[in-house]
Formats: structure tokens, sequence, C-alpha cells
């Protein structure tokens, strides 16, 4: 316990000692934990950005799906309608089609009974003038009365 | 034990502790007078300096091949104290520039107290004994730890008041300064000139001689606890019957009891010390 001259040695230790360790220890252990802390926050920050990113995409992939399916929604009501649109035409054009035929047939039918008519008339006149003919035999002169004959034919 | 006996097997317990306290100086001999400045203590020295070069050399490897990535388990460690040096620096020093030589100094003073403290785990002889063959002298003295000398501690504690000092004057400015040592603490009166010097001298010598006192103190006194510990398994060999086997597991028990306490002594003596450093010289930042 005695006093002596280690005191001052021991002083001018403690102040090289010092001074390393401020001039080579501390600085670049200091400098890479703050590095490092800077790091992490950057880190934190990136990933706080990619979770806000990640949800923006979400929504928008959610807004993309469903818009899609409102657009095929709509394109098959669109096209449901026009298939009955299709339809309704098509069915109109068959009547009005149809409507034509019948109207064809029914005037062939007309202009084939008025034929049938001419000649059940022409028939007629010659049965007449063949019955009139067995009847007036004699005195009807087919060449004299062939303006009276034609005549008859024609009333008929 | 019988003088015969200690005669033949020994030295007696009152020559081993003092043998023990004795240090290995430049005179070659126990030093007689209480102040001899023409003295120095080589194993004080030697140690305290084996043990900066280590602490420093292994902290500045670190800061050689420090990385801002995945630190290493060594460099993990090392961060850890600096940091928590820095935090305590940062709570105590408000002077940004001031901080960037006062907390490296902090974290000298922790790692090499904490070294140097840590002295005291090796056997209490192992070293000396060591010494004392290979010196070939069988008396040779050795102490082997350094913040067990009082100059060892003065000295750090007298680094502390010349850093205090230095910022003192570096804060307040020269006349700042001598202007607080007349005025501080009880007022600017020139009837109170005298009475505030003697207290800031007071102060200032107080605080200088506490730092260095407790921790030499609680290092001395646990060093002692060591030799007597190994004194009692030393004085086996004088027991007679189970007195022997008993002193033996004495010694064992006690040993690892006291060195197991004992880390909580280096450690948080070093930390004691590192925290006054902080707070002596945050101190001279303080106007009053």
């Amino acid at each position: 316990m005695n006093l002596n001259a280690t005191l001052f040695a021991q002083l001018v230790v403690f102040f090289i000692l010092a001074w390393f360790t401020m001039k080579f220890v501390w600085p670049p252990i200091v400098k890479a934990l703050d590095e490092r802390a800077k790091k992490i926050a950057d880190g934190l920050a990136a990933a706080e950005r990619g979770k806000h990113d990640l949800e923006l995409a979400t929504k928008r992939s959610a807004d993309a799906l469903r818009e899609g399916k409102e657009k095929s929604a709509e394109l098959l009501a669109q096209a449901e309608k026009r298939a009955a649109q299709i339809i309704d035409e098509a069915k109109g054009q068959a009547k009005i089609e149809a409507e034509r035929i019948v109207a064809a047939g029914k005037a062939d039918a007309e202009q084939e009974a008025v034929r049938a008519k001419e000649q059940l008339r022409e028939s007629v006149a010659a049965l007449a003038v063949a019955g009139a003919e067995k009847i007036l035999r004699r005195e009807i002169d087919a060449k004299a009365h062939a303006e009276l004959l034609s005549a008859i034919k024609q009333d008929l | 034990m019988s003088t015969e006996a200690a005669a033949a097997h020994g030295p007696t317990a009152g020559e081993y502790i003092v043998h023990h306290l004795t240090h290995l100086n430049s005179t070659g001999h126990a030093q007689t007078s209480v102040i001899d400045f023409s003295v120095i203590n080589l194993d004080t020295l030697t140690f305290s300096i084996a043990m900066g070069v280590l602490g420093l050399f292994v902290m500045w490897r670190v800061a050689a091949s420090v990385t801002s990535g995945v630190p290493g388990r060594l460099q993990a460690a090392v961060e850890i104290v600096l940091e928590m040096v820095s935090n305590q620096a940062k709570g105590i020093i408000h002077h940004e520039e001031s901080r960037k030589f006062v907390a490296p100094l902090a974290l000298t003073v922790f790692i090499w107290i904490f070294l140097m403290n840590s002295m005291d785990f090796l056997p209490v002889d192992l070293l000396p004994m060591l010494w004392q063959t290979a010196s070939g002298d069988h008396h040779a003295y050795l102490r082997v730890v350094p913040t067990a000398d009082l100059n060892g501690t003065l000295g750090m504690s007298m680094g502390v008041l010349l850093v205090c000092l230095y910022y003192n004057v570096k804060i307040k400015g020269l006349g700042g300064w001598v202007h607080e040592l007349f005025t501080a603490p009880f007022g600017s009166h020139p009837v109170l000139y005298p009475v505030n010097f003697a207290m800031q001298m007071i102060e200032f010598l107080a605080k200088t001689v506490s730092h260095g006192m407790r921790l030499f103190g609680n290092m001395y006194a646990g060093e002692l606890v060591f030799m007597l510990i190994a004194l009692m398994g030393g004085a086996m060999v004088a027991g007679s019957g189970m007195t022997g086997p008993l002193l033996w597991a004495g010694h064992v028990v006690a040993g690892t009891i006291w060195a197991i306490f004992h880390i909580l002594i280096v450690a948080l003596q070093a930390f004691i010390f590192m925290m006054l450093t902080l707070v002596y010289i945050g101190q001279a930042h303080e106007s009053h």
C-alpha cells in the first residue's frame, strides 16, 4: 500500500490506451454500427413499401378480375340478345316467305281454277252445241248458224 | 502449527500474506517508506500494460475486420460493450465533440479494468510460483492484480482528474473556470471566495481519491480473501486426522463461492469506475 512512481507510469499508460481506442478501435466499430442501423432502417422501409405495393397490386388485380367478370357478363348478355334478335329476324323472314309461297300457291290455284272453268265452259258449250246439233240436225246449218253458236258459247 | 513445523514446511500464515502483498519493484526489496517516487512496481506495470494491450488488441482486431452486415460472435460481443458505453456516454455527456474522446476513454477504462480485475481469477499462487521458478529466487515477490495496487487505481483516477481539468478549461474557458472555482457552490461574494475555493479543492481531491480508493479497496479485499482461502487449503498439511481433508474441502468450496461472487465484483467495479469517469467528466461540462 505504498505510493511510488508506478502512479505516473499508470497515468501515462491510461492515456496511451485511451488514445489508441479513440484512434483505432472506436471509429470503425461505431461506423459499422451506424451503417448497420441505416441498413436495417432502409430494409424496414423497403419492406413497408413492398407491403404497400403488394396491397396495391392485390387491389388492382381484384379490380381487374371484377371488371373482366362484368365485361364477360355484358358480352354474354349482348350475345344472347343478338341471338334472340337473329332468331326473331329469321322467324319474320320465314313468315314472309311462307306467306309469299301461300300467296303464289293461291294465285296458281286461282289461275288453274279459271283455266278449268274456261275448259269446262268450252266443254259445256261443245256439249250444248253437240246436243243442239243432235236435236236440230236438220234444221241447223252449222255454217249458217256459226255466229249464233259462237254467241251461245260466249254466254255459257 | 508449531514454529518448528512452520520452519520446516514454509512460511507462517502472516509471512505468507505479507509476502503476497509485497510488490515486485525496481529496488528488489519491499518498499520501506509510504511514499517513494524513486521506486516503481514492475509487476503492476507489467500486468496492467499486458491487460491493456490484450484488451485493445482484441478490440483492434475486431475493428479492423468490422462489418456492417451480419456480425460474428466476437464482433457482436465487442459491439454490445461498445453500445452500452456509448449509450451511457450519450446520457451523461451532452457535448458531441467531447464524446469523441470521452466515450472511447470510458470503453478503454471498462475493458482495461475488467481485465485487470480478472487477474484475480487466476490461482493466487500460480503466477508468483511460476515467477519464483523462472527467476530462480524462491522469495521473489509478485502481485498479479494491478487494480489491487493503490498506484494503479490512483494513477487512473488522476488521469480522469486531468481529463476533468482539461474539459473545465476547454468548455468554460480559463476565466470562466477560475470564476467558478471562487463563486460556486455558495455564491458570488468576496467573503465567500475562500470558502468556495476550499470546497472546490476538497471536491476535486475527494472525487479523485475516492474514485481510485473504491476500486483498490474492492480488489485488495478480494485478493486478500483469496489468499486466506488458499491458506486454509495450505493448512491441511498441518492438520491431523479429519482436519486435513476438511480444510482441503473448505478451500474448494470457499474458493468456488468466492470466485463466483468475485465475477460480480470484477464486472461491477469496472462498470462503477467507468460510470464515475463519465459522471466526473460530465460535471466538468456543467456550469454552475
